[in-house]
């Protein structure tokens, strides 16, 4: 007994090393410099834009202005189970409960600098990109008057049935009036063939990411969606630089040698499942385990790969010109049944088993419609599906004893139809 | 009075009837930007969707429970069949759920034409206005199409003088509510506006002028002075809180709604391009707060409100969920009490206020004035 206690307690470290992913610790080290930066532009001389996380940030690499991200700021503080707090400090500041969680955490955060990274640096612009949500709009008008700085906004018209022309007239022009804004708030003009450089970069960027989030169609998945929210952040924040581009090359080479290993992401792949919506940050790490321990991987998620969403309208000779429409047609600014048509993709795509859906109280333009997109992909699929209503940030949303019982039961299903699927 | 009382209580019943008496279309609309001038150019009466039915039973099967109480009555009222006389519906683009909503309307509701209008969000630049006028021009053609008719520059020119009338008079009303409470009360003005956006608009034209003028014609009866008060928020179908706030001891005497000033502010130019006219009215009102016009264009016009009409209080009242108003609501507070003009919050859901507390924040309230 005393010799083998200690030897299954090794076996188990060495199982669990070995599906550790090797690149979070560059990960890390990327983030942590990158926030060093941010955190020190006033010493430094740069200058710092917030910005939306759907907002074309090329422009801002291409005048060397350091992007800061609210919305990433937001992930942390969930992450870190800071979100209760910051959020009741904006709720104390008059803002509904109701109201988006990234928005409350980073509202309540200004003014007391909180949050893991003690506060994001002040900006110079902000910069306020309406493709996710009018929230931003609201959001980036409070933190405009906040700090006092000028605020622009990229207008990119919903595409309930199309992308009309006049929209993308409108957008179009409103790209050369954002260029022109950062000129006139950095005091020189930009650099076309750094501008031209930088979306290269970008769309590499988009490119390899993209490949990195295909791996998962091997079985077993050599990342599971749990990662991709990890990884995430730099296609988010450093989209446009070599730094994300070298990143997600070295990422893809540890998936591709995953995948010859047979490395799993989980130990045991029997279901796989498709996660829609925004992770609940303070939970990514119980519901991973929640879902392995029935053997079931989220090999592929609706949010992460929604950074590629529009690869197809993005031109790398002509950027700026293909910016209109690569920042209009993404993922959330669709209707609900195109959105459902790009979930049948990826159902089909990564051969899933069944889809979780995120009911997430913070974010409308991501949930309104869950229930129809699930009635449309029961009658053209068939696929299994739950939904667990919490939020993404707001622990006070999240009922452990109700979500758990949800997952156990949903896996019970899977299992049967599976079992039914196998036998027949 | 009594017309407007009576449309007001029973929109739907009163479409019914229009439609039968007419043969014509209806075009039922969401939110105050729908360019109501076209769709009455076109021969159709444009009526504003408030829902509201006293229990959502079909809408949860489609809407999570934290969309507004306007979002889930309205698709309520279309899946059980209560705006069956609608022959189509125009969304406006405006927030985040009305967005969704003509998503989830647009498959499920089997009108015969939906037309999403998407406007700009930002009103602020030549762009945005350039595409405003775009976007309107557009309409014209997609309402032509969905109708089958056509609509010319006349009938365009003839909306628009109606429509300067309604208006004109309405705020003609308004500033008559405000001098002289007396003569025409907050309830009143809310039935009245209330009716203004289902009613055939030639005979509300012709009706809201006999009212001004029977008005102007009265005498002021020096009655018990009640403290004047201006509403603001995003309550869309608005519960009977004036009578409230009448028997609390305060009157109202002006307001900042999309269903209210918002949507009677600013005449159309009949000496240009009738599109044109239409596009600028709706580039320049003031605005609602899921756009922008700059980060103090809504507290500034909210003060002037206050300004004009001498209110000594002003009542926020938001529904529950309506994100653009509640992230408004702590700047325009601070807008307010910088100014020294104090405020209160009531926030509203699906019409249910529970009666005795209201009374007793309002009292508390107006006791402070």
């Amino acid at each position: 007994m005393g010799v083998s206690m200690p030897d299954r307690k090794n076996s188990k470290d060495l199982e669990r090393e070995k599906r550790k992913i090797k690149s979070v610790k560059r990960m890390k080290e990327i983030m942590t410099d990158y926030y060093i930066e941010a955190k020190t532009a006033a010493q430094t001389g740069k200058k710092v834009a917030w910005i939306t996380s759907g907002g074309p940030v090329e422009p801002l690499i291409a005048m060397d202005v350091i992007p800061v991200y609210p919305e990433n700021h937001g992930a942390m503080i969930g992450a870190a189970k800071m979100g209760v707090d910051l959020c009741q400090q904006a709720e104390a500041m008059g803002y509904s409960r109701d109201l988006c969680s990234y928005a409350r955490a980073d509202i309540g955060s200004a003014p007391i600098d909180g949050g893991p990274i003690g506060g994001l640096p002040r900006p110079d612009m902000l910069v306020c990109c309406n493709n996710i949500c009018g929230t931003v709009l609201k959001w980036y008008e409070i933190q405009a008057r906040h700090f006092d700085v000028p605020l622009f906004i990229l207008d990119t018209p919903f595409c309930h049935t199309e992308f009309s022309d006049a929209a993308k007239k409108y957008v179009r022009a409103q790209i050369g009036e954002y260029v022109e804004f950062l000129e006139q708030a950095c005091g020189h003009r930009t650099d076309p063939d750094r501008m031209a450089e930088v979306g290269r970069l970008a769309l590499e960027c988009q490119r390899l990411w993209q490949k990195v989030l295909d791996t998962t169609m091997h079985r077993p998945a050599p990342l599971s969606a749990f990662d991709a929210f990890f990884h995430l952040a730099l296609i988010v924040t450093l989209r446009g630089t070599q730094t994300a581009v070298d990143y997600y090359r070295a990422l893809l080479k540890e998936m591709e040698e995953r995948v010859a290993a047979g490395i799993g992401a989980i130990p045991d792949e029997r279901y796989r499942l498709l996660w829609d919506n925004l992770p609940i940050w303070y939970r990514t790490r119980w519901l991973s385990e929640k879902f392995a321990a029935h053997g079931a991987c989220l090999v592929a998620d609706t949010y992460t790969s929604a950074w590629c969403s529009n690869m197809q309208y993005l031109d790398e000779d002509h950027f700026l010109d293909s910016m209109a429409e690569g920042y209009t047609r993404i993922y959330l600014n669709i209707s609900v049944d195109q959105m459902a048509e790009n979930i049948l993709q990826m159902i089909a795509k990564y051969d899933v088993d069944g889809l979780v859906m995120h009911s997430n109280r913070s974010c409308k333009p991501y949930s309104l419609g869950q229930y129809d997109i699930q009635k449309i992909l029961q009658r053209k699929s068939g696929i299994a599906t739950m939904i667990i209503e919490a939020d993404m940030v707001d622990e006070r949303s999240f009922s452990e004893s109700q979500i758990e019982t949800r997952i156990d039961a949903f896996m019970e299903v899977l299992k049967q139809k599976k079992g039914i699927g196998q036998s027949a | 009075m009594t017309p407007f009382y009576d449309i007001a209580k029973d929109p739907q019943g009163y479409a019914r009837d229009w439609k039968a008496r007419t043969q014509s279309k209806i075009v039922g609309y969401f939110c105050s930007y729908a360019p109501e001038e076209i769709i009455w150019a076109s021969g159709a009466l444009p009526y504003r969707i408030l829902g509201g039915g006293p229990t959502i039973e079909r809408a949860d099967a489609h809407l999570q429970a934290y969309s507004c109480s306007l979002v889930r009555g309205a698709l309520d009222d279309a899946l059980a069949g209560r705006l069956d006389f609608i022959d189509g519906t125009v969304f406006p683009h405006t927030c985040d759920s009305i967005q969704r909503l003509s998503d989830i309307w647009r498959l499920n509701t089997g009108f015969d034409f939906h037309l999403d209008l998407v406007l700009p969000v930002k009103l602020n630049t030549h762009s945005a206005e350039q595409y405003m006028q775009d976007v309107i021009q557009k309409f014209r053609q997609d309402l032509a199409d969905g109708l089958k008719v056509t609509i010319t520059a006349g009938m365009l020119k003839k909306a628009i003088e109606t429509f300067n009338g309604i208006r004109s008079n309405m705020r003609r009303l308004y500033a008559l509510t405000s001098q002289r409470s007396d003569l025409i009360s907050g309830s009143d003005l809310q039935a009245i506006v209330k009716a203004s956006m289902v009613m055939d608009r030639d005979e509300l034209c012709g009706r809201l002028a006999e009212t001004c003028e029977g008005l102007a014609a009265q005498h002021a009866e020096s009655g018990i002075e009640k403290i004047p008060l201006v509403l603001t928020g995003g309550i869309c179908n608005m519960p009977d809180i004036y009578r409230q706030i009448e028997d609390a001891g305060g009157t109202v005497v002006g307001d900042d709604f999309c269903t209210g000033s918002r949507y009677f502010e600013g005449s159309m130019d009949v000496q240009i391009d009738p599109l044109n006219a239409i596009a600028q009215r709706y580039y320049r009102r003031i605005n609602c707060p899921a756009k922008h016009r700059d980060c103090f264009s809504r507290g500034d016009h909210l003060l002037k409100i206050v300004d004009n009409t001498r209110a000594r209080g002003v009542i926020f009242v938001l529904l529950k969920f309506c994100d653009p108003h509640a992230f408004d609501f702590p700047y325009l507070k601070e807008f307010l009490d910088r100014a020294g003009v104090p405020s209160m919050l009531l926030e509203i859901e699906e019409q249910q206020i529970a009666t005795e507390q209201l009374k007793t924040r309002l009292e508390a309230f107006i006791e402070r004035l």
